[in-house]
């Protein structure tokens, strides 16, 4: 009765009777799309143009970190000088203070935003369903809808020498009154735990959903076989919930370069900077500030190399490994 | 046949006790500060600048509020934030489901190459400065344009709604309306949409967020006071601690200078406040997001 349906499209009859129909090529596979489906393509046309021109386009104006860019003559006319601003930036001696303090911050950002979600779900997993279950999820789930000035607010509140809340704990143990945020030795310790305050209860709800996924017999066939809290969690739960782990520290490390600009500007001060001036800060006061277009987009072509490779190497590896990576 | 319950060992209920006990730790770590801010933010201002408060108002009292309310920078930044975030949630919202929708049919020849193009901008960026020469060139500096379109979609956004698509909605119901003639539009308006509201609510809800707490491409695209939203009021104000006193004798720069210290706890009960007021009702469909995203799909 009905033409044959193949997913929402009908099979028209063959033009020519008789003669046997090649198989379709690409083109007129598409061509055959577009004329059942233009709609799709209607609809695809604005969001496509969105990504081509604020994703793509800038992609191919990093040309000018090859250029010395010259606003009245634009990207594509500025004339070429090779590789010199990569080199004046390999020589400049902020370079290396700049590398050092983007990776050893990124660095300590994955290594303490990594576990302390995971032992966080373990714990909300094994105790029983109750007010106090929900109570903690609710609450260490909230500040991630904090904005980052808010939190960063409340930090140099909470730090603040005089009134501040930690000064007076600090005082409390004997310690006088310090500027933490003025100490150059306390920028990272204070970005990475602010930030684990903020994400680690977010972060920790895909985890329980992994654990939620754990097959229940498997705990009880441990149970049976004399298995105790501990050794349940080690040897059920962490290998159940491994596959997420690694695709979150594959995330965790391919974002690490592109650690946050908001939240490391505001808290910098001029008696932190040492520390806490890092590679996109540096581009923001190089580019905008100081307006040299050509350096700060050679400043920010080299971190997303940077991000890119990390971001493979990790993938490679976490593959290698454990048979799970963000592609097949 | 009588089922015996095993009884846990003593060892088991030992560490559940240790876990307990952590946690409410962890409860109190990320509460604390919260709770110190609310208090600080119903001190008198006296209270708060000896540093006599900690986790209980102390001489209660409105002022912070009072002050906060008659500031014109942050009830403008309010109004401002108000606009980008419910114009900025519609623009995004559309045209995330524009694109997730066609991603999400098989019958959409070449969705592959689409949605590699999209994943690659997640890996790869322009950068900051390539993008604002675009925002440049488009003459959208300056204007309210700037914080409404160039983060306007979110490739993990497209993901979770693709998926949503793609899971929820059978195949077989598009083959019925086919059969019955209806166009792809028709079928998104008419069938899609409808069946998909707790997705259209997380998508609402995350780009709301978003627009609602960034301060980044206002303080790159903005030189205005006029079109500033609430953080970049909040970051001048709380941040950089602009001096705003012109008072004559000492005592009464005094007191004004305590009214701006405390004012800055009450900022921030009143601009995280809408937040955090809409987040128990909302956490669900939120978690239920971040669930839909983990899927690979």
């Amino acid at each position: 009765m009905f033409p044959e349906v193949d997913s929402g499209r009908p099979v028209r009859p063959a033009r020519h009777p008789g003669i046997p129909v090649p198989r379709r090529s690409r083109w007129s596979q598409a061509q055959r799309a577009w004329r059942a489906h233009w709609q799709l393509y209607l609809l695809v046309i604005v969001p496509l143009a969105y990504f081509v021109i604020f994703k793509y386009i800038p992609m191919a104006f990093n040309v000018i970190a090859f250029k010395d860019y010259s606003p009245v003559l634009g990207p594509w006319d500025s004339p070429w000088v090779g590789l010199r601003n990569f080199e004046q930036l390999f020589n400049n001696p902020v370079f290396a203070t700049l590398l050092k303090n983007t990776f050893i911050l990124a660095f300590y950002l994955v290594l303490a935003s990594f576990p302390i979600p995971i032992l966080l779900a373990i714990g909300l997993n094994e105790i029983s369903n109750g007010w106090f279950k929900r109570t903690v999820q609710m609450v260490t789930y909230a500040p991630y809808f904090i904005s980052t000035v808010v939190v960063v607010s409340m930090t140099i509140l909470l730090l603040s020498p005089q009134v501040g809340l930690v000064s007076k704990g600090l005082g409390q143990v004997g310690v006088g009154p310090m500027n933490l945020l003025a100490e150059p030795d306390f920028f990272r310790h204070i970005y990475v735990w602010t930030d684990v305050w903020q994400t680690a209860g977010y972060s920790a709800v895909i985890y329980l959903a992994a654990l939620a996924g754990i097959d229940p017999a498997l705990h009880e066939a441990a149970k049976i076989d004399g298995a105790g809290r501990l050794q349940r969690i080690w040897n059920v739960d962490l290998p159940g919930i491994m596959p997420t782990a690694v695709i979150m520290l594959i995330l965790g490390v391919g974002n690490m370069m592109a650690i946050g600009f908001e939240k490391a500007y505001l808290l910098q001060n001029n008696l932190n900077l040492a520390q806490s001036e890092i590679i996109p800060t540096y581009v923001y006061k190089t580019g905008l500030v100081n307006a040299d277009f050509s350096m700060a987009t050679a400043v920010g072509l080299f971190n997303s190399v940077i991000n890119l490779c990390l971001l493979l190497a990790v993938n490679f590896a976490a593959k290698r490994v454990t048979g799970n990576g963000l592609w097949r | 046949m009588s089922t015996t319950r095993i009884r846990e060992p003593f060892r088991d209920r030992l560490s559940l006790i240790v876990i307990r006990i952590m946690l409410a730790v962890v409860l109190g770590l990320v509460l604390l500060p919260l709770v110190y801010i609310v208090a600080s933010s119903f001190s008198s201002p006296a209270a708060v600048n000896a540093g006599r408060v900690s986790f209980w108002p102390v001489e209660f009292s409105l002022d912070a509020y009072r002050a906060a309310l008659s500031n014109s920078e942050v009830l403008r930044g309010y109004y401002n934030s108000l606009i980008y975030a419910v114009a900025g949630t519609a623009i995004s919202v559309s045209l995330t489901v524009a694109i997730a929708y066609p991603l999400s049919r098989k019958s959409f020849y070449g969705r592959n190459v689409v949605m590699t193009l999209l994943i690659f901008t997640m890996l790869f960026s322009g950068g900051l400065i390539p993008t604002y020469m675009v925002v440049h060139d488009l003459g959208m500096l300056n204007t309210r344009w700037a914080l409404l379109i160039p983060g306007a979609i979110g490739v993990w956004q497209v993901i979770i709604a693709r998926t949503f698509f793609a899971n929820s909605i059978p195949d077989e119901l598009y083959e019925a309306a086919a059969l019955d003639g209806a166009s792809d539009l028709r079928v998104l308006r008419s069938v899609v949409l409808p069946l998909s509201k707790p997705l259209l609510a997380v998508l609402a809800l995350m780009y709301t967020i978003y627009q609602w707490n960034t301060y980044f491409d206002a303080l790159v695209y903005l030189k205005d006071p006029d079109l500033f939203p609430l953080q970049i009021v909040l970051r001048n104000i709380l941040i950089l601690n602009t001096p705003r006193t012109g008072a004559i004798d000492l005592a009464e720069s005094m007191r004004q200078q305590q009214l701006a210290n405390v004012l800055r706890y009450a900022l921030i009960v009143i601009s995280s406040l809408p937040v955090l007021i809409i987040y128990p009702f909302v956490a669900r469909y939120f978690t239920k997001g971040v669930m839909v995203g983990a899927v690979k799909g």
